[in-house]
């Protein structure tokens, strides 16, 4: 049924994405990168690429000026395609950017808390979370004012007003205030996507549930040793995703990562993260990680009439960014041999 | 510099020579306490050099490493530079100075500790933490290195002063000093000499006029002893001649300077 008014609607925008994955780094680009033995090299690769017009015009190559000029352009992209949405695409294509706007929200709250000038917070925040209001937040003075004037206003609002109190703002870990935003954030994005039914409902599942999954496990694994205690981090446990609820309830009480890796062997997918033997030996487990997520996300362009692919084209946008970003540290630190670690794409 | 001239203005006495000699003694005693002082300076100087380039070197992998592990970080988490700042509200590596003494020199060490908890612990906590406490690990390391750098360093400049000044010392005390004094030494004792000899002499010379006049005191005693004997021996033969002398006391009185004067001209030497 979805593929009969699809296209009414969001066929341009799909072509477009398309369109997009199309430019995305392939393989054989990578390798011509990870030959380069100056920044000046991976500008002149990187010339050749959807990149190449952005470089053009700066003289002096870095790598943070590199990432930002990449994320410029991802966010341009992206912005054209909300630019075209209607709802329901333009609503998903939101909930996409409420991530991005959890964690500048968190940086203008810390920048709060500690009495800064918040306007220089404004220009580091991502500009995927950028909202209308954000610039008001500048102008409260104590968290309770911000919650009451403008986080009110919104669509994050919800997640606040669930999750914690004023008092809560001013005494909790900032970290975890993150975290508690971000599993509220997961599991409204899941249930949204779930509405949608079909082919997009199918495969925003499975990455949703493998981020929800993911969060669980690095929260798990980094809290080891922490003051963080297990009935806290179980809280921070998204209450979706395949771990969920047995799996998570083993986390809570897992007191090293040999108990992670049990509660994980009887997932088949989630095996691999923890067999060292697999694989090249180098890899980290965020490594892996990142590649099992590039690899659910490359899936979800094999189908047509959905919504997942917006999400999948900005995830594998993203790790392409930090792909070329972590081969140009590894030029420019001169620490070749660990070069290869980044995620392949296409 | 050390011309035979140069010596201290001082009167030449015994009591002088022997303030001198005094002084002497010190200054070579002074000398080679300095020298001594100087070389385990130097020796120590030597550590520290070879100690500065050991963390230098270390410093510069130490910092590569650093620097990489932040780039691993930005790799999973994004840019948390800004998260990071804030969430600090204590220093927890802190680092103090202590005092080190070497041959009498007091050399700042600074030492790092750690000091409260860990305020980023919870950094990353959704993703990369393990990431961003490698990264903490080994940038405190690196700032270790660099603290450590930074006592040597100080120890370093100070050293080198202070063995620059106790060389200095060394060699004014070598050069100057000892043969300052060894010359006023020499001095005084060539002036004393020449004290002993002048007394000598004049004693010698005393003694001579003394023997002198004793010799002629001699002479004219017994020159006078025999004018009396002389004399008793003509009155014994001439009693007429004595009478007649007494009757004639003018004739008496005459006869014996005539002998006088006789006698004189014979002992003239």
């Amino acid at each position: 049924m979805e593929g009969l008014f699809y296209n009414a609607d969001d066929g341009y925008l799909e072509g477009i994405v398309r369109g997009y994955r199309g430019n995305i780094l392939t393989n054989t680009a990578y390798i011509n990168l990870t030959q380069c033995e100056t920044l000046e090299d991976v500008k002149l690769q990187l010339s050749a690429s959807d990149y190449g017009t952005l470089l053009q015009n700066e003289p002096h190559m870095s790598t943070s000026m590199l990432a930002q000029k990449c994320t410029d352009k991802l966010v341009q992209e992206f912005d054209y395609i909300r630019a075209h949405a209607v709802a329901p695409l333009q609503q998903f294509l939101d909930y996409m950017t409420y991530a991005y706007m959890i964690d500048n929200v968190i940086l203008l709250i810390t920048g709060t808390l500690h009495e800064r000038d918040t306007h220089e917070l404004l220009e580091r925040c991502h500009p995927l979370g950028v909202f209308e209001s954000m610039p008001a937040l500048c102008v409260a003075t104590n968290v309770a004012e911000l919650y009451n004037s403008v986080l009110v206003e919104t669509p994050l609002a919800p997640y606040f007003s669930d999750c914690l109190s004023a008092e809560d703002l001013d005494e909790m870990n900032i970290e975890i205030i993150r975290n508690t935003l971000y599993k509220a954030y997961l599991e409204d994005f899941y249930y949204f996507t779930q509405s949608f039914g079909g082919p997009t409902a199918e495969i925003m599942g499975e990455l949703l549930q493998f981020e929800a999954d993911r969060r669980s496990l690095n929260i798990t694994i980094n809290s080891f040793g922490t003051e963080l205690t297990k009935d806290d981090r179980a809280k921070l446990f998204p209450n979706i995703g395949r771990l969920y609820p047995e799996g998570n309830i083993k986390l809570a009480k897992a007191d090293d990562v040999d108990q992670v890796k049990g509660t994980c062997d009887v997932f088949l997918e989630y095996r691999q993260f923890f067999d060292s033997n697999s694989g090249t030996g180098s890899k980290t487990l965020e490594d892996r990680f990142f590649e099992y997520e590039v690899q659910l996300n490359k899936k979800s362009f094999q189908q047509q009439f959905h919504y997942a692919l917006f999400y999948s084209f900005l995830k594998l946008k993203e790790q392409e960014i930090r792909n070329i970003v972590w081969i140009s540290e590894c030029i420019s630190q001169g620490q070749k041999e660990r070069i290869n670690n980044y995620i392949p794409i296409f | 510099m050390s011309g035979a001239n140069n010596r201290l203005a001082v009167f030449p006495t015994r009591m002088t020579l022997s303030v001198m000699k005094q002084k002497l003694k010190g200054a070579q005693t002074g000398h080679s306490l300095l020298k001594r002082k100087s070389e385990a300076l130097t020796k120590r100087f030597r550590d520290i050099v070879r100690k500065i380039d050991d963390a230098k070197r270390l410093m510069g992998k130490v910092m590569q490493v650093a620097s990489f592990s932040l780039a691993e970080v930005t790799y999973i988490t994004g840019d948390i530079g800004y998260q990071v700042q804030e969430s600090v509200k204590n220093a927890q590596f802190r680092v103090r100075a202590k005092q080190e003494n070497v041959s009498g020199v007091m050399l700042p060490a600074f030492e790092s500790y750690q000091e409260g908890t860990n305020a980023n612990e919870l950094t990353g906590l959704g993703r990369g933490g393990q990431q961003v406490q490698k990264c903490k690990e080994t940038y405190i390391k690196a700032v270790e290195t660099l603290v450590e750098l930074a006592s040597l360093q100080t120890a370093f400049v100070i050293l080198d002063e202070v063995i620059k000044l106790t060389n200095r010392r060394v060699n004014a005390i070598e050069h100057i000093i000892i043969p300052r004094y060894e010359n006023t030494i020499k001095h005084i004792i060539s002036e004393l000499d020449e004290q002993d000899r002048e007394e000598f002499f004049r004693l010698k010379k005393v003694q001579g006029k003394k023997k002198e006049a004793a010799a002629r005191d001699t002479l004219e005693r017994e020159s006078r002893q025999a004018a009396e004997v002389a004399a008793a021996k003509a009155a014994g033969s001439n009693g007429e001649a004595v009478a007649a002398a007494v009757a004639d006391p003018t004739q008496a009185l005459e006869a014996p300077s005539d002998i006088l004067g006789g006698v004189d001209e014979d002992v003239i030497f």
